[in-house]
């Protein structure tokens, strides 16, 4: 029995040395590159941007492409000379689709990793819960996340979002051609948080525009994985069914859509988030053939396709049908992920316009970004052509429709810029730093 | 004829509650699969498995796993893919369950206090190991057949319908195993009183490994039937877990016939009351029920005694 005892006890600290060994590995690993980049002169040392990114949790498909959109994207500034001759460096941490832990990686990106500015992440309620931290920092934070708040007032001086759309431009701008071509009467289907909350409010005030009216407004809790018991509360007379999913169960509602309506459907509006990451061909979604999705940069690359488009496939190892290159199965977050790219080549305009050197000129940054109002269609802005109001801290662009066609998004319409503009709710500018 | 296969808005029509009762009803059978594994455990071990919904989970994860290399690299059909997962998954499940009563809640000598700390850090180490293993994506598995029921109102998968039968299946088969067989008198011996049933020769050790392996392995069952429907997630056993112990202890802890008579009343209730109005209402009204049984029947409805 002593013996017994005596071995586990051996074995116990045996177990304890090996993990203090491990631990001291570690923390080594992680002072030496510091260490060694202090060495090196300041001008050289790279420039830091804190990368907010759902590597887990509700948005992690989103994640994996927003990571990998941003390692081409930065590799590709690092190629042409990196930002003021200083290399771009991305310090990845994962915010778990989580809007607690998101506000604790901005705390760590300003005092851990010193970074210069944070970027990021997509979901609004992480974004929502990082912008105040972000503020209170003092750390520049440009969002990929499409949400309306950063227009609406909502966040602060040090967030913007000059890479992607908001879905309020987005939806406004939806409406006329919805209400012209499938129906009137429509009924939506959308997360309860934030971003679904946007497209509610906003969609319903635009279809009112055409003359149409929202009959009915579905909610659904945004970590749901079944659906079918949402379904019932269709109402008969819907001439249009407008839905935006997200999440792990997107592919399950689509599905159960498919058994409950069988053949005889409304007209199927969708934003694409519900696919996104998704095979329109994937078994179960055969009956959304002939319905309609908003698409923020076309997935499938078609035959206009324009030289930037092809550039900006190719950088982020994307083939024309949208997925990974290595793998056709590997669908990505296409609709979406072009504003990683397009938001680092706009900090890299702005940091270069500021002749940024540190964290004392991060207000020169915003001022300098604040001042930009046209990102012209390029390698940098491949989705297309932007305006960008310095006011709201927000980017309008070009919006999509597609038709499925043969498990295919086929575009069949893109709004001008203008469809997607709309009176300021607010001035950024005239907040103090 | 003008059938149209969409609902009219009005109060509870017809339609409504027939989506309702469907919805409870799939969600009954496989709730009691779920809910059986939990309550058999602590009803033999008086282990509260906080872990539960992750052996619920590492069913799914797996079922995709062995249809993913079923149809990829062999070429199989769905049904084969599924029919391998179905016996093989649980197996698996079962397995690492027994390993870890091994590993873990026998050194702790099923304290009960000890083992509910000790299963939550199981329940994170599966968590993670899929994360690690598996991903942070959803993914689909396919039916191993798919037809539609058309109702008077609406289409059902003809699928959901097939896992109730499965699973009253499955009850039954464990119900005969526990009343009809050598292994279910020696499991209903050790729950009865342990001491005696070792003084009798009862390997009591190898009957606690295998009653949180089949706990495991019901759970893994239900995930393999219900993943489907539903797509494979890491994080997919919170919901179950949490759905089981409010059957658990509406049922009764251990006793399996509470169990089945509570599930079938909370999935029912929770599909009818969720079409009707809210999912979020058919939580709250089953946790408040909880809380009610707690207070005034905190043996359950058809516990024999206090826990």
């Amino acid at each position: 029995m002593a013996t017994d005892d005596t071995t586990r006890g051996t074995d116990r600290r045996t177990l304890l040395k090996g993990a203090a060994a491990i631990g001291a590995v570690a923390a080594g690993a992680q002072l030496l590159p510091g260490a060694a980049r202090y060495a090196q002169a300041q001008s050289s040392a790279p420039i830091k941007i804190g990368f907010q990114v759902h590597r887990t949790g509700i948005g992690a498909a989103y994640g994996r492409w927003y990571d990998r959109t941003t390692k081409a994207a930065a590799k590709l500034i690092n190629d042409g000379g990196g930002i003021n001759g200083r290399p771009v460096e991305i310090i990845a941490e994962d915010d778990g689709t989580d809007p607690k832990r998101g506000a604790e990686v901005i705390e760590k990106f300003a005092t851990k990793h010193e970074c210069d500015v944070a970027f990021g992440t997509l979901f609004s309620h992480v974004v929502i819960g990082s912008a105040p931290r972000a503020g209170e920092l003092k750390l520049p934070y440009f969002v990929v996340s499409e949400g309306h708040h950063v227009a609406s007032g909502m966040l602060n001086r040090y967030t913007l979002q000059p890479g992607i759309t908001d879905v309020k431009s987005q939806v406004q701008s939806m409406a006329p051609w919805v209400a012209d071509n499938l129906g009137k009467k429509v009924t939506m289907i959308y997360p309860d948080f934030a971003f679904g909350h946007d497209h509610r409010d906003y969609f319903s005030e635009a279809i009112e525009r055409q003359g149409g009216n929202v009959i009915a407004k579905i909610a659904i809790p945004p970590r749901e994985t079944s659906f079918f018991k949402y379904l019932p509360k269709i109402p008969k007379d819907t001439e249009v069914l407008y839905h935006v999913m997200v999440g792990p169960g997107v592919l399950t509602f689509v599905k159960e859509m498919g058994e409950y309506f069988g053949d005889k459907r409304p007209e199927i509006f969708g934003f694409i988030d519900s696919l996104e990451a998704v095979d329109i061909a994937s078994p179960g979604l055969e009956f959304l053939e002939g319905s309609h999705f908003w698409e923020g940069y076309p997935r499938y690359a078609g035959e206009n396709q324009s030289a930037h488009d092809k550039f900006y496939r190719e950088a982020v190892g994307v083939d024309e049908n949208g997925a990974s290159l290595s793998d056709p199965k590997d669908v990505s977050t296409f609709a979406h992920m072009f504003g990683c790219w397009e938001t680092l080549h706009i900090l890299k305009a702005g940091m270069e316009a500021a002749d940024y050197k540190g964290p004392k000129d991060r207000q020169a940054l915003i001022e300098a970004v604040e001042n930009m109002d046209v990102f012209p269609e390029s390698r940098a802005h491949p989705q297309g052509s932007k305006l960008f109001n310095g006011r709201t801290h927000q980017a309008f662009g070009h919006q999509h429709i597609s038709r499925v066609e043969g498990g295919k998004l086929v575009p069949v319409h893109k709004t001008s810029i203008f469809d997607t503009v709309y009176e300021d709710e607010t001035d950024y500018t005239k907040m103090s730093f | 004829m003008d059938l149209i296969s969409y609902l009219p808005f009005s109060l509870p029509h017809p339609a409504l509650l027939a989506a309702g009762v469907l919805e409870g009803t799939v969600l009954a059978a496989v709730l009691a699969l779920t809910a059986l594994g939990l309550s058999i455990v602590f009803g033999i071990m008086r282990v509260v498995n906080v872990a539960h919904g992750e052996f619920y989970m590492l069913g799914a994860v797996l079922a995709w796993f062995i249809t993913h290399t079923v149809s990829g690299t062999v070429g199989g059909p769905p049904w084969l893919g599924f029919g391998i997962a179905l016996i093989v998954a649980p197996l698996v499940v079962a397995s690492m369950a027994a390993a870890t009563d091994w590993l873990v809640l026998k050194r702790l000598d099923y304290d009960p206090e000890a083992t509910i700390v000790a299963t939550i850090g199981i329940l994170y180490i599966i968590q993670q190991l899929a994360l690690t293993f598996y991903g942070p994506d959803a993914r689909p598995v396919e039916a191993p057949f798919d037809f539609r029921v058309q109702t008077p109102w609406f289409g059902y998968s003809g699928y959901k319908l097939s896992v109730v039968g499965a699973a009253i299946l499955l009850m039954l088969v464990v119900w005969l195993v526990l009343t009809r067989t050598k292994i279910g008198l020696i499991m209903r011996a050790t729950q009865y009183d342990r001491e005696t049933a070792q003084a009798f020769g009862i390997p009591v050790d190898k009957v606690y490994a295998g009653v949180f392996a089949l706990g495991a392995g019901l759970a893994a069952i239900g995930a393999v039937l219900i993943v489907p429907i539903q797509q494979a997630h890491y994080l997919m056993g919170g919901d179950p877990l949490l759905l089981s112990f409010i059957v658990v202890i509406l049922g009764g802890l251990g006793s399996l016939r509470g169990t089945l008579v509570a599930a079938i009343f909370i999935g029912l209730s929770d599909g009818i009351i969720s079409t009707l109005y809210e999912p979020t209402l058919a939580k709250i009204l089953a946790t408040l029920l909880v809380a009610m049984v707690l207070v005034f029947r905190p043996q359950g409805l058809f516990g024999a005694r206090a826990a």
